[in-house]
């Protein structure tokens, strides 16, 4: 529990200095082109990665989980259709929670 | 907040605070998601309110529940969580002259830099509406995203358990939707998208949990150092 403490205590300073960062630094620290399409492409590359591992990931292994596969299909079929965040979200976590209900495993 | 129209012309319409509060308001609501998720990863109802107070970056802090639920690799989680936030020094260093705070003020400030926020004001047409689509978009967003923290955090454990809710689905969708408009910005963004995927994927087996999306960033190195110029607003 005190090492879970540590890490959100550890992860919510960073998030916040990482703002006050962007108000405080110099304008010309990220003048570079690199530096700064690197910046912008940076969360492209890790929500990449989150979305994959989250899906797919069980520890070491690879798994496909039907359930979760199939709620991840009702995300995209939602984003497709323009819908609004929380209706993309609902949408994943309802498709799988059915189907689980109906003894998909 | 009608009263810095200053440099504008006119007065400040209503509509920046209207859209901040609409957008605030229908964000904020997703913050049910994340506190029944933080819980039924293994935080305690404190700690999944502290990461929404404190850190106050959805990213980021599914990327942290992520780790912990992994059993683990609460350092490489740690790191992913921090290094996605990186996209909020970017937003600051585009806010701070349109908003032009001094002093103790940036403090404040500062927790408001959110993806939504930093669209909103970006959005209107002058400074002195930007800041009060900011402001607007900021008190809205930050306080139905912890109301709705502490009431997905304190009601999931009443409702069931979090497979048989498909709660495992909300953080790999969340990020879905969140990549998803950055898709399309264009090729370079996709490259990078599929390749940090890869990345991730394939290391997965050799690596403790967390640390194959940190593997990932270097897929933003590699679309930086080939396309510098490219794409940015």
């Amino acid at each position: 529990m005190t090492g879970t403490w540590i890490a959100v205590l550890a992860t919510a300073a960073g998030c916040y200095a990482l703002k006050l960062a962007g108000l405080t630094v110099p304008q010309r620290l990220l003048a570079h082109p690199v530096t700064r399409r690197f910046a912008e492409l940076v969360p492209v590359a890790l929500l990449a990665a989150l979305t994959v591992a989250e899906t797919f990931a069980d520890g070491h292994a690879l798994r496909a989980d039907p359930a979760r596969l199939a709620g991840m299909g009702a995300a995209v079929a939602a984003l497709l259709a323009r819908a609004p965040f929380l209706v993309v979200i609902v949408a994943a976590a309802g498709t799988a929670a059915g189907l689980r209900a109906l003894g998909v495993s | 907040m009608a009263d810095q129209a200053g440099q504008a012309a006119g007065p400040v319409p209503a509509r920046p605070v209207r859209d901040g509060v609409v957008l605030g308001l229908a964000v904020g609501t997703s913050g049910l998601a994340f506190g029944a998720a933080a819980v039924s990863s293994g935080l305690s109802v404190p700690q999944a309110c502290a990461l929404s107070l404190i850190a106050y970056t959805g990213a980021s802090q599914f990327a942290l529940i992520g780790a912990v639920a992994a059993g683990g690799g609460m350092l490489a989680g740690s790191a992913s969580a921090i290094l996605l936030g990186s996209r909020n020094t970017l937003y600051g260093l585009r806010l701070a002259s349109l908003l032009q705070v001094r002093g103790t003020g940036r403090l404040l400030t500062a927790l408001g830099v959110t993806d939504e926020s930093t669209a909103v004001a970006l959005a209107q047409p002058g400074a002195a509406q930007a800041r009060a689509a900011f402001r607007a978009t900021f008190a809205s967003l930050y306080v139905t995203w912890n109301l709705a923290t502490a009431a997905g955090a304190a009601g999931v454990g009443r409702l069931g358990s979090p497979q048989s809710l498909g709660l495992d689905v909300v953080a790999p969708a969340a990020f879905l939707a969140l990549i998803w408009p950055r898709l399309r910005a264009g090729p370079a963004e996709r490259g990078v998208g599929l390749l940090g995927a890869a990345i991730a994927l394939a290391a997965t087996p050799f690596c403790p949990p967390g640390v194959p999306v940190i593997l990932a960033a270097s897929a933003a190195l590699a679309g930086a150092l080939a396309a510098p110029k490219g794409g940015s607003p």
